[in-house]
């Protein structure tokens, strides 16, 4: 009998605490397939945020330490400088990553930490209870944004991605989604290219996934995937923003712009 | 090893390198900004990492990812930039994680100036971050002790799996004095069995400070308690100066404070008066002890600080009352003069004639 599909052997057994719906679930089994195949999971340490993913390291086989909230690319830094013979990743969400943890993502990546960063993108807090993000659409209902975003006191959504490719350090910039088979299937791409940048030693990657939040968004989950398609790729558009090679003809521009 | 003459902030770089520390995450901060100069240069040649991080709060949480690998680590600022590292200091203790930190201490609060201080004293002994938590805290009076107290602390830091702060204020940190980097003793150190080196063959490791059920949490803070207790049976440290000789006022200092009180001690003796002096080299675990019996010889305490008066409370918790306590302090970069002791010495015994 031929085995079709198991338990990655980088996930745990545990039962997780996510909501109903919620497509964190899918992008573990991403990352533990990812490391499976790769045969880095005896090499491989995660950072966990604070977030819904906080207690990551519970359901992840590998080795993980807890990061505060938004640090976690300064803990894996940490990590990837003392040893940098580890597999190295970080696991964050969009309030974690790209609000109060912005400076740490920002010059992570402009140091080129040879480290793999995975940005779930939901355009909402979850854990906190469904607070405006620094990804929360324009008149997206938040509880902290009860009449939807305002954009002249917010100002605009993030596009983490796109703001880290301006940056003239080599990296592998990806978005990604999960709500969908077809595009998990490009997602995991994505996550096994990532892994393998850090393993040849070649870049800092991020690949950041537009995940959804039925709970915190008030819909089903099929409502949820629908809203993700019809709202959030039309803002952040998907596909390999930045690679490695790419960066370098960039750089060349500017040196010889300057 | 033949003595040289270094710079504070020089000597700390070189004893951690001494110590077998080959990674070092900051961000630069005067007074204290030649121990990341001279790790970026030193570094690289020993086959270390210099990393100036973007902020002291990434350093903090650098020194953390650093520590969970099992690797020695050290990281050094001044008082604006460790309170900014109390974020990552306070996860550290949680975690159980030994790292070093060094504060050259400058005047506060806000932005302060960039002149010698103490001021720091209660940020240092009772935490500095949130949470129920202590740093082992050394405080070296010379270039010389700073360098053989680094060289402790990165093996207390191991024995207790806890962070130890070497404080020292800008004078430590800016004064050149001649240095030997000598070997500590070295300590029967536990094995690092918690350390994240990828778990091949072994169970996953995980290290967190979060524990969201009460009695859990309540083992850790438990567990910490006990560590603290351990590390004041077995590492409390002090020296002793002109008690031998007997003395009517006892003078508590430490760091550079102390130096200068020895002056004064200097001085006084020449004209006859016997003053003795006790100086903290832990100030966590604080000499309570021996600071209680040393007060017991004399009819009255004098505490020395460069600061409005911080350790002056450990002092009455040691005294519990039993000696009057005087206070001669200076804040903001002022320091005081061994004539301005010799003076106040000689109005508190001018209260014991009347």
């Amino acid at each position: 009998m031929q085995t079709l599909f198991e338990r990655p052997e980088s996930l745990q057994t545990t039962r997780t605490h996510y909501c109903p719906g919620c497509t964190h679930g899918i992008i573990h089994r991403l990352v533990a397939e990812a490391l499976d195949e790769l045969g880095v999971r005896e090499n491989a340490v995660g950072v966990s945020p604070v977030g819904c993913s906080v207690l990551a390291y519970y359901y992840f086989n590998c080795d993980f330490v807890e990061a505060a909230h938004g640090r976690a690319p300064a803990v894996a830094t940490g990590i990837k400088r003392t040893r940098p013979d580890l597999t190295v990743f970080t696991y964050q969400g969009d309030g974690d990553l790209a609000s109060i943890g912005m400076a740490e993502t920002v010059h992570a990546a402009n140091r080129g930490e040879k480290i793999m960063v995975i940005f779930v993108n939901n355009a909402i807090y979850g854990m906190t209870g469904g607070q405006m993000a620094p990804t929360t659409l324009p008149g997206q209902v938040a509880s902290t944004c009860p009449s939807g975003r305002d954009v002249n006191t917010a100002g605009w959504p993030i596009r983490v991605v796109e703001l880290l490719s301006s940056l003239v350090t080599p990296a592998y910039l990806a978005r990604v989604a999960v709500h969908r088979p077809q595009y998990v299937v490009e997602a995991k791409r994505a996550i096994v290219q990532a892994f393998r940048n850090q393993i040849e030693g070649r870049c800092y990657s991020m690949v950041e996934c537009l995940s959804i939040c039925p709970t915190n968004w008030g819909m089903t989950g099929r409502d949820s995937c629908d809203w993700l398609e019809k709202n959030m790729i039309p803002y952040y558009p998907l596909g390999v923003v930045k690679t490695p090679e790419g960066s370098s003809s960039r750089a060349r521009v500017a040196t010889q712009g300057a | 090893m033949a003595k040289k003459l270094m710079k504070g902030c020089e000597a700390i770089g070189e004893a951690a390198i001494q110590a077998g520390c080959r990674h070092f995450f900051g961000y630069p901060i005067t007074p204290q900004s030649e121990v990341p100069e001279y790790l970026s240069r030193r570094l690289p040649a020993v086959g270390g990492v210099f990393v100036q991080a973007e902020s002291e709060v990434a350093a903090s949480n650098m020194i953390l990812g650093a520590a969970a690998t099992g690797t020695r680590v050290l990281t050094t600022s001044s008082s604006p930039g460790i309170s900014l590292m109390s974020e990552g200091i306070s996860y550290i203790a949680g975690c159980e994680l030994p790292v070093v930190l060094v504060n050259i201490v400058r005047g506060g609060p806000g932005l302060g100036g960039i002149l010698p201080a103490q001021s720091d004293y209660n940020q240092a002994t009772r935490g500095g971050g949130h949470g129920d938590y202590h740093l082992l805290v050394l405080a070296p009076a010379s270039v010389q002790e700073a360098a053989d107290l680094i060289g402790l602390g990165f093996d207390l830091a191991d024995k207790y799996r806890n962070p130890v702060m070497v404080i020292g204020d800008g004078m430590i940190g800016q004064m050149m004095e001649p240095v030997e980097f000598r070997k500590s003793p070295v300590l029967d150190l536990p094995p690092k069995d918690w350390a994240l080196t990828g778990a091949r063959g072994r169970k996953a490791r995980i290290i967190t400070s979060l524990f969201l059920n009460g009695e859990e949490l309540e083992a850790l803070n438990l567990r910490l308690k006990a560590k603290y207790e351990r590390m004041a049976r077995e590492d409390v440290r002090f020296s002793t100066y002109n008690v031998e000789a007997g003395y009517d006022v006892l003078i508590v200092a430490y760091g550079t404070t102390a130096r200068i009180c020895q002056t004064a001690i200097d001085l006084l003796r020449e004209k006859g008066v016997s003053v003795g002096m006790i100086r903290p080299i832990t100030l966590y675990p604080y000499p309570y002890e021996a600071v209680a019996k040393a007060a017991e010889a004399a009819r009255a305490v004098l505490t020395v600080e460069m600061s409005m008066g911080q350790m002056i409370d450990d002092v009455k918790l040691s005294v519990l009352g039993k000696r009057p306590i005087h206070f001669h302090g200076h804040a903001g970069g002022v320091i005081p003069t061994p004539d301005e002791v010799v003076e106040r010495i000689h109005s508190i015994r001018a209260g014991f004639q009347s």
